[in-house]
């Protein structure tokens, strides 16, 4: 019904239109074929330590493995900043040195990369 | 409203001693660590009290949560792993049977304090520097010195790794804690909706129906977490415990 009311408004240009809107969708979806292999859709499960079974947890985990790195550093560059008497520096090395130490933690938890003392191809297993 | 934050109050039961002007008192934090312990205890001397070819009821438990932990030790430490498997066991018993105790209404949850899974944490982050020190000597350096990188970012790397592993007992208290802090901080408010709104009469009651729902079926997920992040706990310390048996390859 809907389709023959719009037949009665513009029986014109519609075809013209569609025959646009299906040629777009069809580059769009080669494209995104093209696209998609190139890509992992999910990273593989039982490759690296990897094993928390829920999303949730999965995803907890690898926020605070990024939280703990950044608060590793702040507290070592404090620290440091304290006993050397270089007042900022410390701090701001080594929070950037946390902040990737931190990228790292979130890495492996995730299991791109490799553990730590390894550089094989991101399987953490003997 | 009752207060959400009320039920991790630490109470004094007893004073044990006192150490160099230092209170060391029984609270009833160490109250409900002691009854986790008591419970696994019981049940493992219960269970083999009897031993059958065909296990009962009690028996099965046991050997599960043995088949369990020593598969979860197996895959991610490999067999030398077996070595820890005490300490691995007995770490997922007490954290399971705290977080179950714990769901109990009125019960206090021990792993809700950053102290008590910090030690946890520490406990295992020491056992780590420890054994691979002592099995691989200055080698357990190379955990922190991955071979085949250029040496005029070595310095840089080697901080990164320092770092990284310095962080480890912190995410790995951190997550048992907060999961349980932040799941018992929930229920409580759910909980603490239905006797708000009941307050208000007929309407209060019938509207009151829907936290009620939700705190229950809220329970079933933090049975599900209790378990959950007891793995979880476990699991890294395997992780951990394999870089201290190999460490670098």
């Amino acid at each position: 019904m809907a389709n023959g009311a719009r037949d009665k408004e513009g029986p014109e240009h519609r075809p013209a239109d569609e025959a646009a809107l299906s040629a777009r969708l069809r580059r769009l979806g080669n494209r995104l074929g093209s696209v998609r292999p190139g890509r992992p859709a999910e990273p593989p499960s039982g490759a690296g330590p990897t094993a928390d079974p829920s999303a949730i947890a999965r995803g907890f985990r690898l926020s605070t493995e990024l939280v703990a790195g950044v608060i590793v550093g702040a507290m070592f560059g404090w620290l440091l900043d304290r006993w050397l008497g270089i007042s900022p520096w410390g701090l701001i090395v080594f929070l950037l040195l946390g902040f990737a130490a931190g990228v790292v933690n979130v890495m492996r938890a995730a299991g791109v990369a490799p553990g730590p003392g390894r550089t094989g191809n991101g399987v953490n297993k003997d | 409203m009752a207060d959400p934050i009320h039920q991790f109050k630490i109470n004094k039961i007893a004073t044990i001693a006192n150490v160099g002007g230092h209170e060391i008192a029984f609270t009833n934090s160490s109250l409900y660590m002691l009854i986790a312990a008591g419970v696994v205890t019981a049940l493992m001397v219960g269970a083999t009290a009897r031993r059958s070819l065909v296990p009962g009821r009690l028996q099965s438990v046991a050997e599960l949560s043995y088949e369990f932990v020593a598969d979860t030790l197996k895959s991610s430490a490999g067999s030398e792993g077996m070595k820890f498997f005490p300490l691995v066991f007995t770490l997922f018993m007490f954290i399971l049977t705290v977080n179950m105790i714990g769901l109990i209404p009125g019960t206090f949850t021990v792993t809700s304090h950053i102290i008590v899974t910090a030690a946890l944490a520490l406990l295992v982050f020491f056992t780590v520097i420890g054994y691979g020190v002592y099995r691989n000597g200055f080698k357990f350096l190379k955990l922190f010195v991955p071979s085949g990188i250029p040496i005029y970012i070595l310095p840089l790397i080697v901080f990164i790794e320092v770092l990284s592993f310095l962080s480890r007992p912190i995410s790995h208290s951190v997550r048992l804690f907060a999961n349980m802090l932040a799941g018992h901080i929930t229920l409580k408010v759910f909980a603490s909706f239905v006797t708000m709104l009941g307050g208000l009469g007929f309407v209060g009651w019938l509207g009151a129906i829907l936290p009620l729902g939700l705190t229950v079926s809220l329970t079933a997920l933090e049975m599900l977490v209790a378990f959950l992040q007891a793995y979880v706990f476990t699991i890294l310390t395997c992780i951990y415990l394999n870089d201290a048996i190999h460490p670098g390859h």
